[in-house]
């Protein structure tokens, strides 16, 4: 900091970052309509121009977080900004519990008031009516046949509750610097999440029940999809802290990064343990399949 | 190579050495420099939407298809139906994006990017946003979401034409498959999940520096109101956007791959779409309005020469109707088909709201009482303010009975509510804040009697504008319809005669900044005198690049 700035705050010089990233986000915004629907001239299908911009938009995120590890390496992340990067990921993840309030809700809705879609204000004898009552008088819909929440997804939570373990394990052998310790349960951790990204993909694998095919499967598949996109997000911070770890860029002081990935980590625990209660264990309890 | 590199060293040389044009511009990590990108871009995105209104209300002058089939005509329609038929497209095209522009990029921008980029460092003595370089992600992807939002206009859309034109709550199942199988749908929800990106992390950003950021002394209630209406709006923000964003996801997904939460032959519900949307819907107007409510905290206080009334109150009011703002949303769905029970809920809801914003209208009125006022400028449109958003928050109680709106639901009477308390109520918020730190930010003067005439052209013309909508509406014109009974001529008729009173005074309002870049008259660091005791005023006009490298100390005894 110059001589003649008498505060601890952080004054970030120029960067190009945010301007690339918007338009990295522009370019894979209109890729994916160009995927989904065709767009200038491209057919339907054409997936380069979303690949495109899903490289930039990778290639942003790496570069800015890169500079930020090197500012706070160099200092510029004094005590007082770093309570500011603290609440910013508290707000962040605030955020991103909103977000999976939208996917409880609509799960919810569906499943508690099914009977009012289905219910006496349909004129049965209409035959339009009549396929889609039959189908959807009943919860899960007719057809639809649910997981065993005490088969896999009961593995899944073990590991997962175990994950949340070994990921404070790793934190405390960091407070101490004991980074061999922190490195061994960091890897403990990832190990295990991807154990669950594995077993999450083997349970879809064995669905009885399509995404398309009723509003079910909809919900079910974007509720846990969405929280297994933040594992596997969840994982890569780690992974990220691990190397960080190993490249001694992290001391039992300065370590904001894998406070992070850990509240991170928490944070998708969580979601998961509520996942797990009212989209297969209650559900399976209160209907019996 | 990115501009990992590029280092300015500001602070060796003097506080103004500023970066050449495009680093500064576009390369920004200095909050005011974004606040002003966030001005200049409102006032585009203003232009845009002010002119699709335009296109409205000469649509709406008289019964008929007239304006539009012709304009449909001059782009290869064939005259007659097929005309009519995309002149109808048109205008249901036209009125969704006026208020996706409007609300998305003219207000918002304005007052919390621009305004609250400029004001809250300024105001709680902080050198800069408490993350400069998200600051700037947040304008560009703005500009992006922007982009994708004018492109999604003309590329297809649905019924033979251009655009999405469902209106901007994009309720299912127009903007499902059905109701509009192109390309535009699908750019408009990716243009507002990048939006509500740029707002989610400019919210971040507000809430850290308000919370993390004060000067020394400032405690919590010694902060100027200005920067609690933030603080209470970024809240809102960073809450109701991410349910938004999963609303807009399931349409994405409802549309392009096969899943069925809106379609009800697959079990799903369109309601759901409702109810997530106002989720997200109902906390949006109070992102709209509250930046307005703390800016005219100010200047109340500033030209009647005495402190706000009641501070802890009015700071308090605003969490109140932040808080409560998130369980009112089901008003908007009263003719859905909800339980009476739910009803009655939503109504007495919705009736509290009145309580703290009454509180805030009385204590600017108690503000004024006895002070020795000043009517300059800012002063007027702080006191249009309060009238004709008082105005239009009488009507939202009448809305807010469940009974009556039933009759009034989608007419005419809405649209004059949520005009008078947005775009008279804002939009009023917005210029008295504009002319009050004008000088602060431009470090020029502008013209009294050009701005006294744009206060009064635009405060006559949109009363012409707006107030016959009532009785347009009382009287059972539906909204978004592109033609009507001959009986709602007259007042038709007199509400386009108000938008071209307001055009008068908008491009009064264009000679006027002119004017004042040609002129230069050099600006005050304090033009308001005493009254005005905020931080952004014991600073230069304009302020220096890197204001505060010595943080100000706010004493014990200060107040706010």
């Amino acid at each position: 900091m110059a001589e003649d700035v008498k505060h601890d705050y952080h004054l970030v010089n120029p960067s190009s970052w945010p301007l690339f990233g918007a338009m990295a986000v522009t370019v894979l915004a209109i890729g994916g309509v160009i995927y989904m629907k065709g767009l200038f001239g491209l057919p339907e299908g054409f997936p380069w121009v979303a690949v495109a911009g899903l490289a930039m938009v990778l290639w942003v995120m790496m570069g800015w977080w890169t500079q930020v590890v090197r500012e706070g390496r160099t200092g510029d992340h004094t005590p007082v900004v770093e309570i500011g990067l603290k609440y910013g990921m508290i707000l962040f993840i605030a955020s991103e519990v909103m977000f999976f309030g939208a996917w409880f809700w609509s799960f919810f809705e569906f499943a508690i008031f099914f009977d009012a879609r289905t219910g006496p204000t349909f004129d049965s004898t209409n035959p339009i009516y009549a396929e889609g009552l039959a189908r959807f008088a009943e919860w899960p819909p007719v057809g639809v046949t649910t997981f065993d929440a005490f088969h896999l997804p009961l593995m899944n939570t073990l590991i997962l509750l175990l994950s949340g373990t070994t990921v404070t394990a790793a934190h405390h052998a960091l407070q101490h610097n004991n980074l061999s310790n922190a490195k061994l349960m960091l890897v403990l951790t990832i190990v295990l999440g991807a154990c669950f990204t594995g077993l999450q993909v083997l349970e879809y694998s064995e669905a009885q029940f399509s995404y398309d095919g009723t509003v079910y499967g909809s919900a079910f598949f974007m509720a846990t999809g969405f929280h297994g996109a933040h594992v596997v997000i969840g994982t890569i911070f780690l992974t990220v802290c691990l190397l960080r770890i190993m490249a001694g860029n992290m001391t039992a002081q300065k370590h904001l990064g894998f406070e992070f990935a850990a509240w991170y980590w928490h944070f998708v625990d969580v979601v998961w343990l509520f996942l797990f209660a009212f989209v297969y264990v209650i559900p399976q309890l209160v209907l019996g399949h | 190579m990115p501009m990992d590199e590029i280092t300015l060293d500001h602070g060796h040389d003097s506080h103004d050495h500023k970066p050449g044009f495009f680093t500064r511009w576009f390369l920004s990590t200095n909050h005011k420099d974004i606040g002003t990108l966030y001005l200049v871009f409102a006032l585009i995105a203003g232009i845009v939407g002010y002119t699709l209104s335009g296109l409205i209300r000469w649509e709406l002058a008289q019964p008929g298809i007239g304006p539009l089939t012709s304009i449909m005509e001059m782009f290869g329609a064939q005259a007659g139906d097929d005309a009519i038929e995309r002149a109808k497209q048109f205008y249901n095209v036209i009125i969704t994006y006026h208020g996706l522009i409007m609300i998305f990029f003219m207000v918002m921008p304005a007052l919390i990017g621009g305004f609250g980029n400029w004001f809250v460092p300024l105001m709680i003595g902080a050198p800069d946003m408490a993350f400069p370089r998200m600051n700037n992600i947040s304008f560009w992807l703005t500009v992006a979401a922007f982009a994708l939002l004018l492109l999604s206009m003309f590329v297809p859309g649905g019924a033979g034409g251009n655009g999405f034109g469902g209106g901007w709550v994009l309720y299912p199942p127009l903007s499902s498959l059905k109701g509009h199988p192109g390309p535009a749908m699908d750019l408009l929800i990716l243009s507002l999940h990048t939006a509500g990106i740029a707002s989610i992390l400019g919210a971040i950003n507000f809430i850290v520096t308000i919370l993390n950021m004060r000067a020394p002394g400032m405690t919590m209630h010694k902060m100027p109101l200005f920067a609690w209406s933030m603080l209470v709006t970024a809240v809102l923000l960073l809450l109701a956007l991410p349910v938004l964003a999963g609303a807009l996801t399931m349409l994405l997904t409802d549309r392009n791959f096969g899943s069925q939460f809106f379609d009800a032959s697959g079990g799903g519900d369109p309601v759901m779409f409702q109810h997530l949307f106002w989720f997200f819907g109902h906390p949006e107007v109070y992102i709209m309005i509250l930046p307005a409510f703390g800016i005219i905290s100010h200047i109340v206080a500033t030209f009647s020469r005495k402190p706000v009334f009641g501070y802890l109150g009015m700071a308090y009011a605003m969490v109140a109707i932040g808080a409560i703002g998130f369980i009112v949303w089901a008003h908007h769905m009263y003719t859905v088909g909800m339980p009476s029970d739910m009803k009655a809920y939503f109504v007495a809801a919705t009736m509290v709201i009145a309580v703290p914003t009454g509180i805030k209208i009385f204590s600017w009125i108690a503000t004024m009482w006895g002070g020795s006022i000043d009517f300059s400028v800012p002063m007027v449109w702080a006191i249009g303010f309060i009238f004709l958003f008082t105005v239009g928050g009488v009507t939202g109680v009448v809305l807010a009975n469940a009974g009556i709106d039933h009759a009034l639901h989608d007419t005419y009477y809405v649209v004059a509510h949520f005009h008078y308390v947005l775009s008279l109520g804002a939009v009023f918020g917005l210029f008295a804040g504009w002319y009050y730190w004008f000088e602060k930010m431009f470090g020029v003067k502008y013209n009294n009697v050009m701005a006294y005439g744009h206060f009064w052209l635009m405060f006559i013309g949109s009363n012409i504008l707006f107030f016959p909508q009532h009785f347009l509406g009382l009287n059972g014109m539906p909204r978004r319809y592109v033609d009507y009974a001959d009986g709602f001529a007259p007042w038709h008729m007199w509400s386009s005669i108000g938008y071209a009173v307001t055009l008068v005074g908008t491009l009064l309002f264009f000679v006027l900044l002119i004017e004042a870049a040609l002129r230069r008259r050099k600006a005050e660091a304090n033009p308001w005198g005493e009254g005005a005791t905020t931080l952004e005023w014991t600073l230069p006009s304009p302020p220096p690049f890197h204001q505060f490298n010595e943080l100000p100390v706010v004493k014990a005894e200060g107040g706010h």
